[in-house]
């Protein structure tokens, strides 16, 4: 516990100020392993950051998916599926257990694991190509997978 | 038209009528003539060991019409600025004793099916070779030189312009016998999950071809345009550097260009464009 607690701070230094930082990736709770009930901050969710997740940094998410409600933005991938309507077909939990780690709901999926920090093959130190020194960052933090979960419950119509 | 590519092209009908942008999808259906004159087959039968692909397409199927003319003759091909350059090299008398690549090997014309071949194992060195370990050996070798850098200019230029006299010939490299190891080992690579991304060569070049990531049209990953002129470079761009890109945005820690692991995986993805022909130096965006 002691160094998971060392770890998610040490962590939290990379990726956000140290308040805001939540559970760490490795103290999730997990049910029937794939979904996570209890949010992973206290502080409310911005729903307009998880709009601007989709598009940018390490989100991303269009990448791969196509959203209506950001048909403004030019280029969105086709790998993964229209998230139209996600709010509808998935319960908070779930997406929520989605977003921390897809392997769990859709083994052997393309779908990165935005909230995980261990079991990787040769990480790198982002997009450097060199290897990565030190504790493993998630790709995003606790409360933009709270921010982008607050989002996709928006999306509620095909 | 095959499966994956009947499942992009369904996908791209619900996206328009979602509303989403309007997207390309899988390879399209031109076809390859350079210079009026070397006919090129852009798409074959899998080889019998790939296990999850029917069809396999050359690169330049998935590119734009405009990408795409400018391969079509020579004196469009940018990358020809610097084939002339390796023509230069070619026939200069750099070595200590005076000797040129030309005069051991006449006209590089001589050098015709090579690249269609490599890699190849090596009996002499006993080891798997690349056209950059053949242009080295020469070099320190032969000519009394320097190695070049596997990603020099120089290197870059000499290999467009030994592709360029192997245009229109059907990749062809062995899979078996002395090479079995390394094309192993390169499979292996193919198909594991580097990075935090967690993303094979596989993820994108086998499951996704002829789909988008993000502003991308995701090709087979083949090598027979290799080296490629590269638009948003403005330069040739080796195997080996290809793959250093595609490792490094899985945000991974990629192996060395020259490496026994790039070797590998150079073997492997080639044995993958068995029966397409090489194109190089082709242009891609
Ligand atoms: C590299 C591709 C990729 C990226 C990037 C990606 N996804 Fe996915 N996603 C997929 C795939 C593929 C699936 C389908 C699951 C499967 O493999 O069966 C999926 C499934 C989903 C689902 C379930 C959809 C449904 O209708 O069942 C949600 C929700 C989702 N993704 C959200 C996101 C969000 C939010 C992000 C960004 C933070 C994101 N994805 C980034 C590939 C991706
Ligand atoms: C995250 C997705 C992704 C992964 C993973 C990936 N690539 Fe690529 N690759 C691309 C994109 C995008 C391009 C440019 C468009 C194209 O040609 O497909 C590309 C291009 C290439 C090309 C150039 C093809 C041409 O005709 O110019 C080769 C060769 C290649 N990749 C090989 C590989 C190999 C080998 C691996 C694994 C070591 C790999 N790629 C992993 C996305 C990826």
């Amino acid at each position: 516990m002691k160094r998971a607690l060392l770890s998610a701070i040490a962590a939290g230094l990379v990726a956000a100020p140290a308040l805001a930082q939540g559970i760490a990736p490795t103290q999730v709770a997990w049910e029937e392993e794939v979904a996570i009930a209890s949010p992973l901050t206290d502080t409310a969710p911005d729903v307009e950051n998880g709009r601007i997740l989709m598009n940018k940094g390490a989100g991303n998410c269009i990448a791969c998916h196509q959203v209506t409600d950001l048909a403004d933005l030019p280029f969105h991938g086709d790998i993964g599926p229209s998230l139209d309507g996600v709010g509808a077909r998935w319960s908070e939990a779930e997406l929520r257990g989605i977003l921390a780690d897809a392997k769990r709901m859709f083994p052997g999926t393309m779908m990165p694991s935005f909230y995980r920090t261990e079991g990787f093959v040769r990480v790198g130190e982002a997009y450097t190509g060199k290897a990565k020194e030190g504790e493993v960052a998630p790709l995003l933090t606790a409360q933009e997978i709270e921010d982008l979960v607050s989002y996709l419950k928006t999306l509620k119509y095909q | 038209m095959n499966i994956k590519a009947f499942l992009a092209v369904t996908g791209a009908a619900a996206l328009v009528a979602s509303g989403a942008l309007a997207q390309q999808t899988g390879p399209d259906d031109d076809r390859l003539v350079v210079n009026n004159e070397i006919e090129v087959v852009t798409d074959a039968p899998a080889p019998d060991h790939m296990e999850f692909v029917r069809t396999i397409y050359s690169g330049w199927r998935f590119r734009s019409d405009e990408t795409q003319s400018l391969q079509m003759d020579d004196f469009d091909n940018p990358a020809f600025v610097f084939v002339d350059q390796a023509i230069d090299d070619w026939n200069a008398e750099m070595g200590a004793n005076g000797e040129s690549c030309a005069s051991c090997h006449e006209g590089p014309e001589s050098m015709r099916g090579l690249r269609a071949e490599l890699p190849r194992w090596d009996e002499d060195a006993g080891e798997v070779y690349t056209m950059e370990m053949y242009v080295n050996e020469c070099r320190t070798e032969r000519m009394g030189l320097d190695a070049w850098g596997w990603n020099s200019q120089d290197m870059r230029n000499m290999t467009a312009l030994l592709a360029s006299v192997s245009r229109g010939l059907p990749i062809n490299v062995a899979t078996d016998g002395p090479v079995r190891a390394a094309w192993e080992k390169g499979k292996e690579i193919y198909y594991t999950r580097f990075g935090q991304l967690e993303l094979a060569c596989a993820n994108c070049h086998e499951d996704n071809y002829g789909r988008m990531i993000r502003a991308d049209h995701l090709s087979q990953g083949q090598t027979n345009g290799f080296p490629v002129y590269r638009l948003k470079q403005a330069n040739l761009v080796s195997k080996h550097n290809r793959f250093r890109g595609c490792i490094r945005d899985t945000r991974a820690e990629t192996f060395s260009i020259g490496s026994p692991e790039f070797i590998a995986l150079e073997l492997y993805v080639a044995s993958r464009g068995n029966g397409l022909m090489v194109e190089g130096p082709s242009v891609r965006n």
